[in-house]
């Protein structure tokens, strides 16, 4: 056993999955462990992402959407052990090559989550609708003003923790839209983040979880949930 | 003079009706509870506004007073509003239990994708394991 794992949650991937994994394998060079959380797809992922023998699969019983599959791994890691995890989406939107910048950071420990940032750099070439900028902004400001630590990237499903991190995250990671609030319940809880650029492909399948048309309930929605976030009491737990 | 009594008499049966209902009500969630169809921690607050039920349906005065003391001019309207009050403080419990129960299936769920794939992961271990066994037996027997 490694003391990196790679969680991946999937949801109807069958056109990704095996290439994501594929990449990560090369890329790891066995030095890290992959966990494809398969949210019940009904497309056949799952069977697809056992067939490469690459990865340790688990199936959900049904569907809890991306939170609750995140902390499906989270809880995986607590319990073996692992040192390290790295969220990295099943519908291969992140490179795998930028894994080991992510893990520089939290195995340094100049941070306990390092998150994969699409912007805080500029001309990224990442390209966004105007609206769907003032909803980062307003992500970035609002968690500025809650946690006093600026991330610009609240929605980025690319992120590495280290063990502290993966402890706490098992029993209190977000279900809905759980990457902001998370950011939120971090930073709430003294845990240092720090941001790097990553690159973010374009989709090659499946569809965004954020559609236009239900941008503002969705704003409206997180910011709730990272402000509740925000006056929780303090929930973390020692392990050890 | 005999207009009156009518609406008296009427006023009497509703009185009646309402004790019997405000009773039915209290002794049909005992019986649930008894039954354990429902638990005791979830009847309460139906038990609870039964007897609110029976107190008020019993003094009829009572609702007036309570209605006076509230500000509120016509009485029945004090009644709509404990009923309103006891529907939302249901539904909120309700809400609540939800949230947990969520909370709690999210966590069955997640184990158990956990374990299944440790029964897997042991499940194929113990096949390999015999099928090297029989190999095993399988060339001893070929030597003998």
């Amino acid at each position: 056993m490694n003391e990196v794992l790679i969680i991946i949650p999937a949801f109807n991937e069958a056109e990704n999955i095996e290439s994501v994994i594929e990449k990560l394998y090369l890329e790891g060079e066995d030095q890290w462990d992959l966990l494809v959380i398969n949210d019940a797809s009904t497309d056949g992922t799952g069977k697809i992402a056992r067939a490469t023998g690459k990865t340790t699969v688990i199936d959900l019983p049904f569907n809890l959407g991306i939170g609750g599959g995140v902390q499906t791994g989270f809880k995986y890691a607590r319990r073996y052990g692992y040192k390290y995890a790295v969220q990295f989406d099943g519908d291969g939107q992140h490179k795998a090559e930028e894994i080991p910048k992510l893990l520089a950071i939290v195995k340094s420990s100049s941070a306990d989550v390092a998150i994969g940032s699409r912007f805080n750099k500029k001309h990224n070439g990442f390209k966004s609708s105007f609206l769907r900028r003032i909803g980062i902004r307003t992500f970035e400001w609002f968690s500025y003003i809650l946690i006093h630590q600026r991330i610009t990237d609240h929605t980025s499903g690319f992120r590495a923790f280290n063990r502290k991190a993966i402890v706490f995250l098992a029993d209190n990671y977000p279900s809905d839209y759980p990457e902001p609030e998370a950011v939120v319940l971090l930073g709430k809880n003294s845990f240092i983040m720090q941001e790097v650029f990553t690159q973010m492909m374009e989709r090659k399948g499946g569809i965004s979880s954020i559609s236009l048309a239900r941008g503002p309930y969705y704003m409206i929605k997180v910011l709730l949930s990272m402000f509740m976030a925000s006056i929780r009491s303090k929930t973390y737990k020692h392990e050890f | 003079m005999n207009f009156n009594s009518t609406i008296g008499s009427n006023i009497q049966v509703t009185q009646y009706i309402a004790i019997a209902a405000s009773i039915g009500l209290f002794i049909y969630i005992t019986y649930l509870v008894r039954n354990k169809r429902i638990k005791e921690e979830y009847s309460l607050l139906w038990l609870f506004f039964s007897v609110v039920f029976i107190f008020f349906s019993v003094w009829r005065n009572g609702l007036e007073d309570f209605a006076r003391l509230i500000g509120i001019a016509y009485p029945p309207a004090a009644l709509f509003i404990i009923l309103l009050l006891a529907i939302f403080l249901i539904l909120i419990e309700f809400s609540r239990i939800i949230s947990r129960l969520t909370d709690r299936n999210t966590t069955l769920a997640q184990e158990l994708g956990i374990l299944k794939m440790e029964v897997e992961k042991l499940k194929n271990a113990r096949k390999e394991k015999e099928s090297a066994e029989d190999e095993e037996e399988s060339s001893k027997e070929t030597k003998s």
